[in-house]
C-alpha cells in the first residue's frame, strides 16, 4: 500500500520496472497504514507501506500508533529529503524518526545505501518478532538513488532481537495447582492469542474443552474461541455481556491469556475481580503488573506456554474441581438469563442492534471478514456478530481510530480477493477516510460498507446524555452526503434502507452485488449501547438497558475517559 | 436518562483514582547499556517523559568504543510498581541491551563531579579556600577575585559543599549528574 511523492520517487521508479511486488495505490497515507493493518491482521503476515517525506510521513502517524496499540506488524518505508539537506527545513522535510519514535516499536534513518538492505531485514524481523508492532525506515532520496552492497538476510547478526525468556516452571506448577482447585474459574483471552498464531488458538480451545471453564475475550481476542462454543460468555469489559463481567468480578481463579488488563476491560481498578488468583500469560514483560497486580505472571509466547501448561496439567491427571464448577456454571447461566444484550425492537424504525443481528444472520455462512470503525456500531458488531475463527475480525481497539474500518477492509479484500469483506461503520467514522472509494473502485475491490447511519457521533452522544446533562455539544452530523448518490458518483452501488421490513432483502442485495457497495442503513438516532460499565465503576455495577442510570457515574468517574 | 451532574463537580484528578494505594516512593539508580547510535538518548528520555516517569539525574557516555555501547545512568523516583514498569519498558527497546537496578542489586559506588565558581574578597576568600581543603576540592582556576573548585563525591557531599559556599560568594555551579557501578568484583 502506499502513495508517492517527490522524496520516494526513486523507489516508485523501481516498482515500475519490476513485477514481484504488487503495489496498491491508496488516496491518503493514513489509509495506507490502516489498509496494511487490515492486511496484516487478516493474514498474520506483515503489511508494508510506502509514503513520501514530510506530510506523507506525518499522515502515517495515526496508523503507526494504532498498530502499536493493537500489536499489528507493519513496516512503513518513508522517503526523506537528501541527507545533505536534512535539518535545513527543506521542502517536505519533517523529522520523521523523531515524530514516529514514540509510535513505533523501532525506527531507523538510513544514511548509507550499504546499510539499507540490513536495515530493511532488521525492520521486518523487529516488526514480526515477539510482541508484533509497527516499524518505520526513513530513506533519504540520495540513499535511494545511490548503489550499494546488498546484505543477505542470513548474514545479519540477530543480537537486536529480544530473546523470549524461559518459562518459570515453578510458577507454572503453582498456577496449575490453583487451576485444579478453582471453584469459580474464568479464562479471559485477548489479541495476543491471535497474534501468537493458530497453534495458540488450538491450545486455548483444547484447554477450554478439557477444563470446561467459561471463557470470555477482549475486543481484540474475538475469534480465538468460537462464538458458537458452549463455554463462550461473549465479550467482557465496558460494553461486555452481563455474564462475562459478573464472572470476572466473582471468580476465584482468572487465567488471562494474551490480554493486558486495559482500562476498558477492568473498570475500577481497586474493585476489579477482588477475590481471584490471577495468572497472566503475556509475551511482553511490561504488560505484567502494569494495571493489575497478578499472582502468577508467565512471560513468553502464548502458544508455547499454553502447550507446556496443558501438557503438565494432563500429566498431573487433568484435574478440575468438577463439583464446584457445575455450581459456578449454574450462577453463570442465571446471569445469562438476564439477556443483557436485549433491546426493544421496532417495526417502524431500524434499531441498530437489529441491523447488525440481521447482517450477522445473513452473512455468517459466508467466508467472511469483518472490519469496523469506532463507536457504538463497533460495540454492537462485537456484541451481535459471532466469530468462529481468528483473524476474521479487524477493529481499532487500543487507539480507537475512527476512519480505521474502510481502509482496513480494503487491505483485507486485497489479501482475500474472493471472500466477503464487510466494514460495519458509523457514518461519522466512515466519512473520515471516504476518499478510499477511489482505491476500492480502481482495484475493483468488492468491499461492503455497511453504515449504521444515526446522523450522530453516537457514542459521544451517549456520553453526553449520561454525563453532560443531555447537552449535545457538536455531536450530530449535519450536512451528510447522500450516500447512494456518492456511490453512484464513483460508479459503484449505493443502497439505502430505512424500513425494518426491507432490511433482509437490502442486505442480500448488498451481498449479491459483485462490486463495492455503500449501504446507508438509516437507524434509530437515539439508541444507547448497553450494557455499560460506567467509567470508574466495577464489573458488578453495570448499567443495563432498562435500568435507571440515576447517579450511576460518580463525580470521580466522570473525569475518566 | 441524564445523570444530572453539576458542572465543576470533579474536584479530584483522575490520576487519584488510578492508584488509590499509593506505595512509598524511593529513588533507584538504573544503569542502562545501550547501542551508541543516533537517537538512542532521545528514545530513553522520550520514554520517561511520555509515560510520566521522573528523571532526577541522567548521565551518558560511550564506554565500549569497539562495541559501540554507551552506559546511561539514570536516577529515578517511583513506587516499586513504577520502577518495575520503567525497567520493563526500557528492556523492551531495541537498542537497550541491559538494565541494571543498582539500588536493588546491592551496594554501588555512586559519584558525581561538580565545578563551583566562588567570587569573594578578604576573609570570605580565605574561608572558601580553607573549606575547599576540608572537602578535598581542587582549585582548577583562580583570579585575584575568584576561585573555581572541582569536587568529586556523592551528591550529598556536593550539596553540602554548595551550601557552605553559598554565603561565601558562590556564583555558579555545574554538575555532571551521577555515575555509578556495583561494588565488588562482579560486573554489572
Amino acid at each position: 500500500m502506499g502513495i508517492l511523492g517527490g522524496a520516494i520517487l526513486p523507489i516508485y521508479d523501481e516498482l515500475f520496472q519490476q513485477k514481484k511486488i504488487k503495489h496498491i495505490l491508496v488516496r491518503h497515507e493514513q489509509a495506507a497504514t490502516h489498509a496494511a493493518e487490515g492486511y496484516a491482521r487478516s493474514t498474520g503476515k506483515i503489511g508494508v507501506v510506502f509514503v513520501t517525506s514530510g506530510p506523507g510521513a506525518t499522515n502515517s502517524v495515526t496508523g503507526l500508533t494504532d498498530a502499536l496499540m493493537d500489536s499489528v506488524p507493519i513496516v512503513v518505508i518513508s522517503g526523506q529529503v537528501p541527507t545533505f539537506m536534512i535539518g535545513n527545513d527543506a521542502f517536505q522535510e519533517a523529522d520523521t524518526v523523531g515524530i514516529t519514535r514514540p509510535c513505533t516499536k523501532h525506527n531507523w534513518l538510513v544514511k548509507d545505501t550499504n546499510k539499507l538492505a540490513e536495515t530493511i531485514h532488521k525492520a521486518f524481523e523487529v516488526a514480526g518478532s515477539g510482541r508484533p508492532g509497527p516499524v518505520l525506515v526513513d530513506v533519504p532520496k540520495d540513499v535511494q538513488f545511490a548503489s550499494g552492497c546488498y546484505t543477505k538476510k542470513n548474514e545479519i547478526k540477530k543480537n537486536f532481537i529480544k530473546k523470549d525468556p524461559s518459562i518459570d516452571l515453578n510458577m507454572l506448577d503453582e498456577a496449575i495447582s490453583r487451576l485444579e482447585l478453582a471453584e469459580r474459574p474464568i479464562i479471559y483471552s485477548g489479541g495476543g492469542v491471535i497474534n501468537s498464531g493458530q497453534s495458540a488458538v488450538n491450545s486455548l480451545r483444547n484447554l477450554v474443552a478439557g477444563t470446561n471453564f467459561p471463557i470470555t475475550s477482549t475486543l481484540m481476542g474475538l475469534g480465538s474461541y468460537p462464538a458458537s462454543g458452549k463455554n463462550w460468555l461473549g465479550m467482557l469489559g465496558m460494553h461486555g455481556t452481563y455474564e462475562a463481567n459478573m464472572s470476572m468480578h466473582d471468580c476465584d481463579f482468572m487465567l488471562c491469556i494474551g490480554a493486558r488488563f486495559d482500562d476498558r476491560i477492568t473498570g475500577r481498578i481497586d474493585a476489579f475481580s477482588p477475590n481471584s488468583y490471577k495468572v497472566h500469560l503475556d509475551i511482553d514483560p511490561s504488560s505484567i503488573n502494569k494495571n493489575i497486580t497478578v499472582d502468577a505472571p508467565l512471560i513468553g509466547d502464548v502458544s508455547q506456554i499454553l502447550s507446556v501448561l496443558i501438557a503438565r496439567w494432563k500429566e498431573r491427571g487433568s484435574k478440575v474441581n468438577k463439583k464446584k464448577l457445575s455450581a459456578w456454571w449454574k450462577s453463570i447461566n442465571n446471569w445469562k438469563g438476564i439477556q443483557s444484550l436485549g433491546y426493544e425492537n421496532s417495526s417502524s424504525v431500524i434499531k441498530p442492534q437489529y441491523a447488525v443481528q440481521r447482517l450477522e444472520e445473513l452473512t455468517k455462512s459466508y467466508n467472511r471478514f469483518v472490519s469496523t470503525e469506532v463507536g457504538q456500531h463497533q460495540m454492537w458488531a462485537a456484541q451481535f456478530m459471532g466469530f468462529e475463527e481468528p483473524n476474521r475480525w479487524m477493529t481499532s481497539g487500543g487507539l480507537g481510530t475512527m476512519g480505521y474500518g474502510f481502509p482496513a477492509s480494503i487491505g483485507i479484500q486485497i489479501a482475500h480477493p474472493t471472500s466477503l469483506v464487510i466494514n460495519v461503520a458509523g457514518e461519522a467514522s466512515w466519512l473520515m477516510n471516504m476518499q478510499e472509494l477511489g482505491t476500492a473502485v480502481q482495484y475493483q475491490l468488492p468491499v461492503k460498507q455497511f453504515i449504521l447511519n444515526n446522523e450522530r457521533l453516537g457514542m459521544v452522544r451517549q456520553w453526553q446524555e449520561l454525563l453532560h446533562g443531555e447537552r449535545y455539544s457538536h455531536s450530530w452530523s449535519d450536512a451528510l452526503p447522500d450516500f447512494v448518490k456518492l456511490a453512484e458518483a464513483y460508479g459503484i452501488k449505493g443502497i439505502r434502507c430505512e424500513d425494518p421490513a426491507m432490511l433482509d432483502d437490502s442486505i442480500r442485495e448488498m451481498i449479491d452485488y459483485p462490486g463495492p457497495v455503500i449501504f446507508d442503513c438509516l437507524v434509530e438516532k437515539h439508541e444507547n449501547c448497553f450494557p455499560m460499565i460506567p467509567s470508574g465503576k466495577a464489573h458488578n455495577e453495570m448499567i443495563l438497558g432498562e435500568q435507571t442510570e440515576e447517579n450511576s457515574i460518580s463525580d470521580e468517574g466522570a473525569v475518566l475517559v | 436518562m441524564s445523570l444530572k451532574l453539576k458542572k465543576g463537580v470533579n474536584k479530584q484528578s483522575a490520576y487519584n483514582l488510578r492508584d488509590p494505594n499509593l506505595d512509598y516512593e524511593a529513588a533507584h539508580t538504573l544503569s542502562i547499556i545501550v547501542d551508541n547510535e543516533s537517537g538512542v538518548l532521545a528514545r530513553v528520555i522520550g520514554l520517561f517523559s511520555g509515560r510520566g516517569y521522573n528523571i532526577d539525574s541522567l548521565t551518558v557516555a560511550e564506554v565500549d568504543p569497539d562495541g559501540h555501547r554507551s552506559r546511561i545512568t539514570i536516577v529515578t523516583t517511583g513506587t516499586p510498581k513504577v520502577i518495575n514498569q520503567i525497567k520493563a519498558q526500557l528492556n523492551r527497546m531495541i537498542p537497550v541491551h541491559e538494565v541494571i537496578d543498582l539500588t536493588l542489586k546491592g551496594k554501588a559506588v555512586q559519584r558525581e563531579l561538580a565545578i563551583f565558581k566562588v567570587v569573594a574578597n578578604g576573609n570570605q576568600r580565605v574561608e572558601s579556600l580553607r573549606l575547599a581543603d576540608v572537602f578535598r576540592a581542587k582549585v582548577v582556576d583562580s583570579t585575584l577575585k575568584s576561585f573555581t573548585f572541582e569536587l568529586t563525591g556523592t551528591s550529598e557531599k556536593l550539596d553540602a559543599f554548595a551550601e557552605l559556599m553559598a554565603p561565601l560568594g558562590l556564583k555558579e555551579i555545574a554538575r555532571t549528574g551521577i555515575v555509578a557501578l556495583l561494588r565488588g568484583d562482579n560486573s554489572s
